[in-house]
């Protein structure tokens, strides 16, 4: 009963890795049409462009898989896997509803979630380098140096939230959820969702893969279906990060009749977030290297600093 | 600690046997000779890269053996400090200075014998001394030991000073680097026009 258990839940959390993010891949491609007018995206398929992403996928199947001549051929064939699982394991642990409806309940969530999320990063640092190529190996440093410095504010938003309820698993966090945590946390949700966008490598912060500088970064050197497990990494963590904000700072399952529609009001907020994201892509231009370095140092980190600090004194005042 | 090794001497030793380990006590031996493989290679190969991602190998084991001892806490804070910044800084340093596909013949220094010397010295004297202090003591880890819980109850009750110590240990390490860093006299701003000068100047001369 309890191996049944077990397997079913890391069943269903193997479901959701493999619909959300294609649900993701498929909305930015509907959002961007309908946002910047494009043809291509509405037209596959016949009505409002379905088969899109079917097409993208065929697409990706059928190329070549190509290894440069001087590449380091293992680590090369590696990376694409180690970008993509991490995500697969932080989804196993995002509670998506009440009375224990989480893949797998650890004690110490949010640490789990931070570490292994900043390993995927490790994925493009080793596809960079192995490329064998000034691109590649370009854009694994500014990823490196992405990830470094927009860590920092993503931990102590993320402490701010544990010191407010009082643990650090995730559940516990959405059980001691109050409405007026929103205003309250505010700040932290701000700086947790930019420092993560930012870690993704998402418009506005995508220089890692800047294609008017420096072709496609890290991934410049990869086809066929290697490239699509990194951008399939790329909507993974989309949903990761979308799912641990709602959870972190929307109140998870909380909302109207949550005792029955819990799981729908997590989907929900989940994806109005993921809707923010694309939305982003879409509107803001790409920010300069050293613009996104001096905005964690000098913006997000005083931030993440003020929040704990508030949430401190709050803290203090009502108990 | 203390409370830790009380909680060990309720337990006869005698009713141990090293004979019939469990499943958990194989597993912990499987993963611990992977992280030796893994920290050997990691010295011993010429290519720069590969050693580092050999330390990603050892470390995740280390953080693996911590799950198995349910210190969860401890697991997942070698996962965030050690595999996610200490392992992608010493990546970002080599690929920054230089990191070769394939291997680097002067990676060796005449070193060797100095350093398998200071090695086995350390861990000699590291060995010794967890035996001694444990000796045949056995922790029963069916409880609650390793939770966030416990280990923050732990180290804010009987270890704060070393902790505080070790924070400004640290603060100072940070300073330290701050100044370090800081150049004498005052250095225009690198702004893209003056690079932009700069470059010209050098074409004109």
């Amino acid at each position: 009963m309890n191996l049944l258990d077990t397997l079913l839940r890391c069943v269903g959390t193997l479901v959701a890795f493999l619909v959300l993010p294609l649900v993701v891949g498929q909305a930015e491609h509907k959002v961007m049409a309908h946002m910047q007018g494009r043809l291509g995206p509405m037209y596959a398929g016949g009505f409002h462009g379905w088969a899109q992403l079917v097409a993208d996928g065929v697409k990706f199947v059928q190329k070549e898989d190509v290894v440069p001549a001087g590449a380091d051929r293992r680590i090369f064939r590696l990376a694409p896997a180690v970008a993509l699982l991490p995500y697969l394991l932080v989804l196993l642990v995002i509670p998506i509803g009440p009375n224990g409806l989480v893949g797998q309940a650890v004690d110490a969530g949010i640490f789990f979630v931070l570490a292994v999320m900043g390993i995927g990063v490790l994925g493009s640092l080793m596809g960079g380098w192995a490329s064998a190529n000034k691109f590649s190996l370009l854009g694994a440093l500014r990823t490196a140096a992405q990830l470094m410095s927009y860590e920092l504010p993503m931990l102590l938003a993320a402490a701010s939230v544990a010191m407010a309820a009082g643990t650090v698993s995730l559940p516990g966090i959405v059980d001691a959820f109050h409405w007026w945590w929103v205003p309250w946390q505010l700040i932290g949700a701000f700086v947790f969702f930019t420092a993560g966008l930012a870690e993704l490598q998402r418009p506005p912060f995508d220089m890692p893969v800047a294609d008017s500088e420096i072709i496609f970064g890290a991934y410049t050197e990869y086809t066929g279906l290697r490239f699509a497990l990194f951008l399939l990494s790329e909507y993974a963590g989309i949903v990761v990060l979308c799912g641990l904000t709602t959870v972190l700072f929307l109140g998870g399952w909380h909302g109207p009749f949550s005792d029955g529609l819990g799981v729908v009001w997590t989907l929900a907020k989940t994806f109005a977030l993921a809707f923010v994201v694309l939305w982003l892509r879409v509107t803001y231009p790409r920010l300069r290297e050293d613009q996104l370095m001096r905005f964690a140092w000098t913006v997000l980190i005083p931030l993440a600093l003020a929040q704990l600090a508030l949430t401190g004194i709050v803290k203090v005042a009502i108990s | 600690m203390s409370a830790l090794l009380a909680a060990a001497g309720s337990l006869e030793p005698a009713a141990r046997s090293y004979l019939s380990p469990t499943g958990q006590e194989i597993v912990f031996l499987l993963v611990g000779a992977l992280v030796l493989g893994a920290a050997v290679v990691s010295v011993t190969t010429r290519r720069l890269v590969h050693a580092a991602l050999w330390l990603v190998v050892a470390l995740g084991g280390l953080a693996v053996e911590f799950l198995l001892l349910t210190a969860e806490f401890v697991a997942w804070v070698q996962v965030l400090v050690y595999l996610g910044s200490v392992v992608v800084l010493v990546l970002f340093g080599l690929m920054l200075t230089r990191a070769p596909i394939g291997s680097s013949p002067d990676a060796d220094s005449g070193n060797r014998p100095a350093a398998l010397a200071v090695g086995v010295a350390s861990a000699a004297t590291l060995v010794t001394l967890v035996v001694d202090a444990f000796r045949s003591s056995w922790i029963d880890l069916s409880g609650p030991v390793g939770t966030t819980r416990l280990t923050g109850e732990f180290l804010f009750s009987h270890w704060v000073l070393p902790f505080e110590a070790l924070s400004v240990l640290l603060l100072a390490a940070l300073v330290g680097a701050i100044v370090l860093s800081r150049t004498k006299g005052d250095r225009t701003k690198p702004r893209p026009g003056n690079l932009r000068t700069a470059l010209t100047k050098t074409k004109e001369r």
